[in-house]
């Protein structure tokens, strides 16, 4: 288990030093679907470059990071590539840690449980996916800071499985602190950590209730002190505009591959308010439905979460959609109820070679318009939503077999078909 | 130039207005009689061309008319009685608190390499700059509400200048230095005629006769300005009185207007002559440029005149033939003068500071610009101020800029960069460089482009977005001694920037305005856009929304349309179904 993985660590450092020596690193730097003007290395540069001029780099709209980060980067920027390669290292060891305990014994059916053989695999292939991942290598060349976001996301990941009230909950207020979105993560956190002190989940016990207030004063109070951690550092309460503020009211309209920027570009000013919170509504808003329904299973919720994250948040870059891609081993036992996955990664490979395509006829060549990148943008999210709701349906049908048998009868005896009603 | 901080606070706007029609009713100053009781106010009103030929055949025309008063707009009670300085613009002084004001409208680029340096630096555009008085509290109401007030005054569309193209420079400008940016835009005669009727006499009589818009307007360059500043009546500077200085710049082109023929006249620059000169003048002259010409051409003034003169301006000691208005000879017999002039004037000195500036970079997603900053000064370096106000719409990155002259780095010495606010302020760049003698320093600073909102771009977006010019304002070392004498009568021409040494004199250059091209959505695409991509977050809510709340059941086949009659009837009936 440690040579395979030694060599894999080995081959993904080799392969990341090699880019940032060339000069391919440059190019993928300022590409916009690597890096989004929150997490872009240039403005890292600009924000400490603004602070050695004496001008605070929020009072400019140009830096977007949170104050820590320029703390950090302070001391760091001349190692920045280590940095971000030590994250990523990181974050796999955390993954693949995770991927161990993420293992629930299953019911009856002899043919769904994954024997022990099958699961000894699961860490590495889970390091393969996120190390070997071309979206992963091209945010680390970038030096986005995604790469950091994804190893605080990974750390609390590995924090919860292991049981770690305390780690997981500053971890969390980390990741919430650093972009707003992990908030959502507070739930399976929740959730995983009672059913791992079976606290049962049920509103009319004591427990349940004293637990939710103990993990909720360890992360208010840990993300109370970060902030005020922030404010001493420059002095000023201007971070919190600019940063999430800024995340807020996707004011910079830079086109990446969300679905946010073209739409707020083509927006009534009329209705802009309302739609830019029908939006972030939207990112939140699947967390109590998905709670509700995956309250026994809260791995694959922590999965969904993140997905549904890295799909509708208002800056999205190729490093968030490795985070939860990382994960897809993890379930790899439920490929046989998957109904789309062709389809679905033909569509996610097409676009990917096609977003840069698209974007030198519009931007360098001036022969195609706005709308074609756009349109690669629609595909690309119809992609990742269909993968999302493919793994969602696969899962609860295996419960569902799990449940009830695997091979069900109608009741004349013939074969029968499982429709959703 | 100086570098103090000043104490109040100078605003600075840019505009990109569009003609604005309309007229404004400035009134006519009358002379009133006040009664024996009340003091006069003291007021002097001078008027001046000057005409210098240049180098290239086209011809300069600089008017200038000056007014100064002795009188405290700040005092309690109103002033109410004008006489030669134009009422609208006392109340805005009194009203606004005005310490400095100054507005100019230019169409067309100085070419600085070409025609030398001009008497007073105009940006193309229209530029406008106020210094506001110690005692005022809110200047952005304040700035808001004057800009309304001028452009009804001037009939220009200056209520464009919002908090998004006006910068507060640090530096750069002093009581009598202000750089702006300034953007694009068309002046027109619209705008001349209100700025005509600020005149004590109109255009009725002395030098303002000849300001007809349809020969004014054909040509290279033309800039009005109107400045109006306090200045001190001695050298210790015990009292001081109001200037008023309205500014007329034209450079009529050989081809264009002169129909490739070197001989230029009164009347075939302004399609009129000169009857009289403006009876509330104290002082109306033309002056003409007849420094030495080395090269022996033949230079011909006619009508003759015995007066000379010789000035200091703009480094160079240049001798002008002047005629005196309110002298009754100078109009001859015929009671018109038509000044005839012939030939060319000698080379004129090589301006010592030149800049110029261009946007590198190909694509829509980034660009640099380079600012070309020349020192054609044999052996003496000297420190230049430039500031940029760059929208902010262009984001900058201060991280890249590189300054280097003659291949080596060099680093300036005062850096101040205020970044911009998306949609509230634009970048403020100012920055001291040391030019070395003969040299050339290239300034470069990468930005990107922004994608704005639909509702952002011009009606014409294709055609780009216009970034003010530069100003780089500089203390160039003379090679002629200046006159520091500021008490002497002198010409108006050499009196706006009075110097304070005599090794060196002010100067400003303005750069080229850009053109920068945004990447640009699809306009006609608003509907649509909102549909798909609600659409795609319909389709993630529906996907998501039917796991969520339905189950798995074996689907069992649904019955024929007969036996679901029948079992409806035998439901009916209470008969259990088949």
């Amino acid at each position: 288990m440690a040579a395979p993985l030694t060599l894999l660590l080995l081959v993904a450092v080799t392969v990341r030093a090699a880019l940032f020596r060339s000069s391919l690193s440059e190019l993928i730097s300022e590409r916009v679907e690597v890096v989004s003007p929150l997490t872009a290395w240039k403005r890292v540069i600009e924000g400490l470059a603004l602070l050695d001029l004496g001008v605070s780099p929020y009072s400019g709209d140009v830096f977007h990071e949170t104050p820590l980060t320029i703390y950090l980067f302070h001391f760091l920027v001349d190692y920045a590539e280590v940095t971000f390669m030590v994250s990523v290292k990181k974050n796999v060891f955390r993954k693949q840690k995770f991927a161990l305990e993420a293992d629930r014994y299953p019911l009856d059916c002899l043919e769904l449980i994954r024997s022990p053989k099958e699961m000894y695999y699961i860490p590495l292939k889970v390091a393969m996916f996120y190390l070997l991942n071309p979206f992963t290598i091209l945010s680390c060349v970038a030096k986005s800071t995604c790469g950091l976001n994804n190893a605080i996301i990974a750390l609390f990941i590995l924090s919860t499985i292991k049981g770690n009230v305390l780690l997981s909950a500053i971890f969390l207020s980390l990741a919430t602190y650093q972009s707003i979105y992990p908030l959502t993560l507070c739930a399976p956190a929740l959730l995983y950590l009672m059913q791992r002190q079976y606290i049962p989940v049920n509103f009319r016990r004591a427990s349940f209730w004293w637990f939710i207030v103990q993990y909720a004063f360890m992360y208010l109070g840990s993300l109370f002190v970060i902030i005020c951690l922030s404010f001493f550092l420059l002095g000023s309460w201007d971070y919190l505009p600019s940063v999430y503020g800024f995340i807020l009211s996707v004011p910079d309209l830079t086109p990446n591959i969300g679905l946010f920027w073209y739409f707020f570009a083509e927006m009534f000013e009329h209705f802009r308010l309302f739609f830019l919170c029908v939006f972030q509504i939207n990112v939140f808003f699947y967390t109590i439905p998905l709670s509700i329904k995956l309250k026994e299973h809260p791995v694959f919720l922590i999965f969904m979460q993140l997905a549904v994250i890295s799909i509708f948040k208002s800056y999205p870059t190729v490093g968030d959609i490795s985070l939860y891609m990382a994960f897809l081993p993890v379930w790899s036992h439920l490929h046989r109820f998957l109904r789309n996955i062709f389809l679905v990664s033909c569509v996610l490979l097409a676009c990917s070679a096609l977003f840069p395509v698209l974007w030198h006829l519009w931007i360098y060549a001036g022969s195609a318009n706005s709308n074609f990148y756009y349109a690669i943008t629609l595909l690309f999210n119809v992609a990742q939503i269909l993968l999302v709701s493919d793994y969602f349906y696969a899962f609860l049908r295996r419960e569902h077999h799990l449940t009830y048998g695997l091979y069900l009868k109608r009741k004349d005896g013939s074969e029968a078909t499982l429709v959703l009603k | 130039p100086n570098i103090q901080q000043g104490r109040q606070r100078c605003i600075y706007g840019e505009v990109s207005p569009t003609e604005a029609g309309g007229g404004s009713d400035s009134p006519a100053p009358k002379p009133a009689a006040s009664p024996p009781s009340v003091p006069r106010p003291k007021d002097d009103f001078q008027e001046e061309l000057v005409i210098r030929p240049l180098h290239s055949g086209d011809i300069y025309t600089s008017f200038q008319f000056r007014t100064l008063w002795e009188t405290d707009f700040t005092r309690e009670n109103k002033v109410s009685h004008y006489r030669l300085f134009p009422k609208s613009l006392g109340q805005v002084i009194s009203k606004f608190s005005v310490r400095e004001l100054h507005i100019s409208f230019t169409q067309g680029y100085w070419r600085t390499m070409q025609w030398g340096q001009p008497y007073l630096p105009s940006p193309p555009g229209a530029e406008l700059w106020v210094w506001f008085q110690d005692s005022l509290t809110d200047v952005d109401g304040t700035w808001k509400e004057l800009t309304n007030v001028l452009s009804g005054i001037f009939c220009a569309s200056l209520n464009f200048i919002d908090s998004t193209n006006t910068v507060q420079p640090s530096a750069s400008f002093k009581p009598l230095g202000i750089g702006n940016v300034t953007d694009h835009q068309i002046v027109c005669t619209e705008n001349l005629t209100p700025w005509k009727k600020l005149l004590p006499c109109g255009s009725k009589a002395g030098l303002a006769v000849l300001l007809k818009s349809e020969k004014l307007f054909h040509s290279s360059f033309h800039s009005q300005a109107v400045h109006i500043r306090p200045v001190c009546k001695d050298d210790q500077c015990k009292t001081t009185s109001w200037e008023l200085r309205q500014t007329l710049n034209v450079v009529f082109d050989l081809h264009n207007s002169g129909q490739g023929k070197n001989e230029w006249s009164l009347f075939k620059m302004f399609s009129r002559t000169l009857t009289e000169a403006c009876p509330v003048a104290s002082s109306s002259k033309i002056y003409i440029d007849i420094t030495d010409n080395s090269q022996g051409e033949q230079f011909e003034l006619s009508p003759a005149t015995p007066l000379l003169s010789q000035a200091v301006v703009l480094g160079d000691r240049r001798t002008f033939s002047v005629y005196d208005l309110t002298q009754q000879i100078t109009f001859g017999t015929m009671r018109s003068l038509n000044l005839l002039i012939r030939g060319k004037s000698s080379d004129m000195l090589r301006p010592l500071l030149h800049a110029e500036r261009y946007v590198a970079g190909y694509g829509l997603q980034t660009g640099e610009i380079h600012t070309l900053m020349y020192n054609n000064h044999p052996y003496r370096s000297f420190p230049v101020l430039l500031l940029d106000s760059v929208p902010w719409y262009l984001r900058l990155y201060i991280h890249t800029l590189t300054v280097t002259s003659k291949g080596k780095d060099n680093k300036p010495s005062y850096i101040h960069y205020q970044p911009s606010k998306d949609r509230v302020r634009p970048h403020l760049l100012e920055m001291l460089v040391q030019l070395p003698p003969n040299s050339v320093t290239e300034v470069t600073l990468q930005f990107e482009r922004a994608l704005l909102k639909w509702t952002e771009y011009t009606p014409d977006p294709n055609h780009g977005f216009y970034v003010g010019s530069s100003v780089i304002s500089s203390l160039v070392p003379s090679i002629v001694a200046m006159d520091t004498n500021n008490s002497r009568e002198r010409p108006l021409f050499s009196s706006f920037f009075p110097s304070k040494e005599e090794s060196s004199y002010f100067v400003r250059v303005y750069t080229e305005p850009l053109l920068v091209n945004l990447p640009t959505p699809d306009f006609s695409m608003p509907y649509n856009v909102i549909c798909l991509t609600c659409t795609v977050v319909a389709v993630g809510y529906g996907s998501l929304y039917n796991l969520l709340t339905r189950s798995f059941q074996i689907e069992e086949p649904s019955p024929g349309l007969a036996k679901r009659i029948a079992n409806i009837i035998r439901k009916m009936r209470g008969v259990p179904p088949l």
